[in-house]
């Protein structure tokens, strides 16, 4: 099962090391293989090194891609995870 | 005029003489990197595996690094969580492994491959922030890199011209690789007297000064030097009245040296007929040519680490008897002492090295080292008997802290005598058996300790640092190792008494031995036997005799009421100044 999903970034700090090591965290935590992707690049969501790459400040929009069974709620974690603003909590 | 210019460090002397010469940086922290490709599958396989272990490694290093961390900054620790993120990322590991197996080259050249894929991709990225995060990528490398290669660093075996080295410090394992002929000198920014390169130096007899603590910043590669071993000075970039005013001083020196050295086989004896046996400290095989022709009456301490040191491998029963029987044969008719292995436990057990914490020198090692892996300590054993047979022989257990220790290491090494007997094999039969005393509890008991041994040897440079508490590669503390201290003092004659009212002989060998101002001390206190780096033996042997053994005497009774270090240093300083003017800044205790 695949699918997509569009997210924004609100923390203030972005997407940093302490927030992608997060992400990780969840898509290592999931069979579903996670994207994420900016504009046209399209990154591998348990890299760390990937996800830095982007260069996500405030603000950006993200599309979300989950591949594999446990895919919505991979999802379904990680619009959490953005909206608790990586419990950053600014 | 223009004063005599040039930019001046100031460290503690440890090797005397002056040398002039260009400086080699030996840049510690940069790893160098060999490309190879692999011929087949198989060595391909092989070199996933050691990537694979070496990641481990770091991710071991970098989790024990997490768990030590003090409270107060454990909010830092996601940093190393990180670090150990990237270490699982796809484009460090995995990307790596690829690569060894895809283009078939070593694990190394496939790492340095991934970094710079890694770097590309974040070079675009324009936050700051987020490009300093290369950083902790590039510090993982470096340490995956460490453990792939051992922790070798630079390879000092390509130094083609003879220069002074410039290094922060150095371990044995540089200094095992160095064509020692080619330098002239050392210099580091850490150390003090009884650091390994201090007394590599010394048995170089090259000039050294050790706790520059800048050493390394201040001076570029390639640029001239003037070290100046005997007072600790370094002048860097020196103009050329300076140069001639030290080349003078350099030819004085060695002119000395050598009618000392035409003199060094004369016994020691003082004026008044006191005859004292000096031996010299070998590390090395090699150093026994060197040991005979300082003078050397045998070798009062062979410390035996060497072959465990550059080998991976613990060495086998057969290169140790090797070894130990040339030593033996080339010093025969004359008596080498040899020391059981002094080494920490981490250098055979890696899973010691995790917990080699702040102290090692506190930790296992030494006979503690030995007694719990009786394996390791009965190979060496049974070599040093086999080798006794070629010449004379006395064995010796260092860092001995109790009684119960020695009745273990005896009844050890009866254990091997036995063995030895059934498979009639010959040896030494009435080897005699000493130990160190560096541990102040065994200088305590010096008088319990003597019922059960054949002979003591101090050991003074571990027993300073450990009396003292003063860690002595630590070179904010290294000015408080100070051999004159009272308490130091008092110790050394306690042990002696101890000695001599059992009937035992007391030896020392530590460098105390072949400092000047100590040996007057040593004399007085009724020492018959000295054993230094060979390096000081013919200036040592030199002073002796022109002292007097009941003067010594006499004046230690004046020295034992002194109160501080510095008073007992003036008051031996006055003294052998007055006997031999130019001895005086001999002392490496300034």
């Amino acid at each position: 099962m695949e699918l997509k999903k569009s997210l924004q970034i609100i923390n203030e700090l972005g997407l940093h090391a302490r927030s992608a090591a997060k992400i990780v965290g969840l898509a290592k935590a999931h069979q579903a293989k996670l994207y994420l992707k900016k504009g046209e690049k399209e990154v591998d969501g348990s890299s760390i090194l990937s996800l830095l790459s982007l260069s996500c400040p405030q603000g950006t929009e993200v599309e979300a891609r989950a591949d594999g069974a446990d895919a919505e709620s991979l999802l379904q974690a990680l619009t959490e995870l953005f909206e608790r603003k990586f419990d950053e909590g600014r | 005029m223009e004063p005599m210019t040039a930019h001046q460090l100031k460290g503690i002397a440890v090797s005397p003489g002056i040398i002039i010469g260009k400086a080699r940086l030996v840049d510690r922290s940069r790893i160098k990197i060999f490309y190879k490709y692999l011929l087949d599958e198989k060595q391909a396989r092989q070199e996933v595996q050691r990537f694979d272990s070496a990641l481990q490694a770091t991710k071991e290093q970098i989790r024990s690094l997490k768990n030590g961390m003090p409270d107060q900054i454990k909010q830092h620790a996601f940093i190393l969580d990180a670090q150990l993120m990237i270490i699982d990322d796809s484009m460090f590991g995995e990307a790596t492994v690829n690569t060894i197996v895809q283009e078939k080259i070593n694990a190394e050249w496939a790492l340095q491959k991934s970094i710079h894929n890694i770097h590309q991709l974040f070079e675009q990225v324009k936050d700051d922030y987020i490009h300093e995060r290369i950083t902790d990528v590039d510090y993982v490398a470096e340490r995956v890199l460490r453990n792939l290669t051992g922790k070798e660093v630079e390879d000092l075996t390509e130094i083609r011209e003879r220069v002074i080295i410039v290094a922060h410090e150095l371990s044995p394992a540089d200094t095992t690789a160095i064509d020692v002929g080619k330098i002239l000198g050392f210099i580091t920014d850490v150390g003090g007297q009884t650091s390994h390169t201090s007394i590599l130096a010394r048995s170089l007899k090259i000039p050294a000064v050790v706790g520059l603590e800048t050493a390394t910043q201040q001076i570029q590669d390639g640029i001239l030097l003037i070290v100046d071993g005997n007072n600790g000075e370094v002048l860097i970039d020196p103009d050329d009245e300076l140069i001639i005013q030290y080349q003078e001083k350099q030819l004085q020196q060695e002119r000395y040296q050598s009618r000392i050295a035409k003199i060094s086989h004369l016994p020691a004896t003082t004026k008044d007929s006191h005859r004292i046996i000096t031996k010299a400290n070998i590390e090395f095989l090699d150093e026994v040519r060197e040991a005979r022709e300082h003078g050397a009456e045998g070798v009062g301490l062979y410390r035996t680490e060497y072959l465990y040191m550059t080998s991976k491998e613990i060495p086998s029963e057969e290169e140790l008897f090797e070894d130990y029987r040339q030593v033996a044969k080339n010093m025969a008719p004359a008596q080498v002492t040899f020391r059981t292995l002094d080494i920490g436990g981490e250098k055979f057990m890696p899973q010691l090295a995790a917990n080699k914490g702040l102290n090692p020198a506190l930790g296992l090692r030494a006979i503690r080292f030995c007694l719990r892996e009786p394996k390791i300590f009965k190979t060496q054993l049974r070599a040093i008997l086999r080798a006794s047979i070629y010449g004379k022989i006395e064995l010796m257990f260092p860092m001995i802290a109790d009684l119960q220790e020695v009745f273990q290491a005896k009844a050890i090494l009866n254990e091997v005598m036995a063995e030895l007997d059934d498979r009639k094999i010959k040896y030494q039969q009435d080897i005699k058996v000493g130990v160190m005393i560096e541990v102040p509890s065994a200088v305590a008991i010096a008088d319990i300790l003597a019922k059960q041994v054949d002979f003591f040897s101090i050991g003074t440079n571990d027993l300073i640092q450990y009396a003292l508490a003063i860690d002595r590669a630590n070179e904010h503390v290294a000015y408080m190792y100070q051999p004159f201290h009272p308490a130091i003092l008092r110790m050394i004659r306690q042990v002696v008494q101890a000695g001599q009212k059992a009937g035992i002989r007391v030896a020392i060998c530590g460098e105390m031995a072949a400092d000047p101002l100590c040996t007057y001390i040593l004399l007085g206190m009724g020492f018959k036997e000295l054993s230094m780096n060979f390096g000081g033996l013919p200036i040592i042997k030199e002073l002796i005799r022109s002292l007097s053994y009941k003067e010594a005497q006499a004046d230690l009774k004046r020295i034992l009421k002194l109160d501080t270090a510095d008073k007992v240093q003036e008051f031996v300083l006055k003294r052998i100044s007055s006997i031999m003017p130019d001895i005086g800044r001999r002392s490496y205790i300034h």
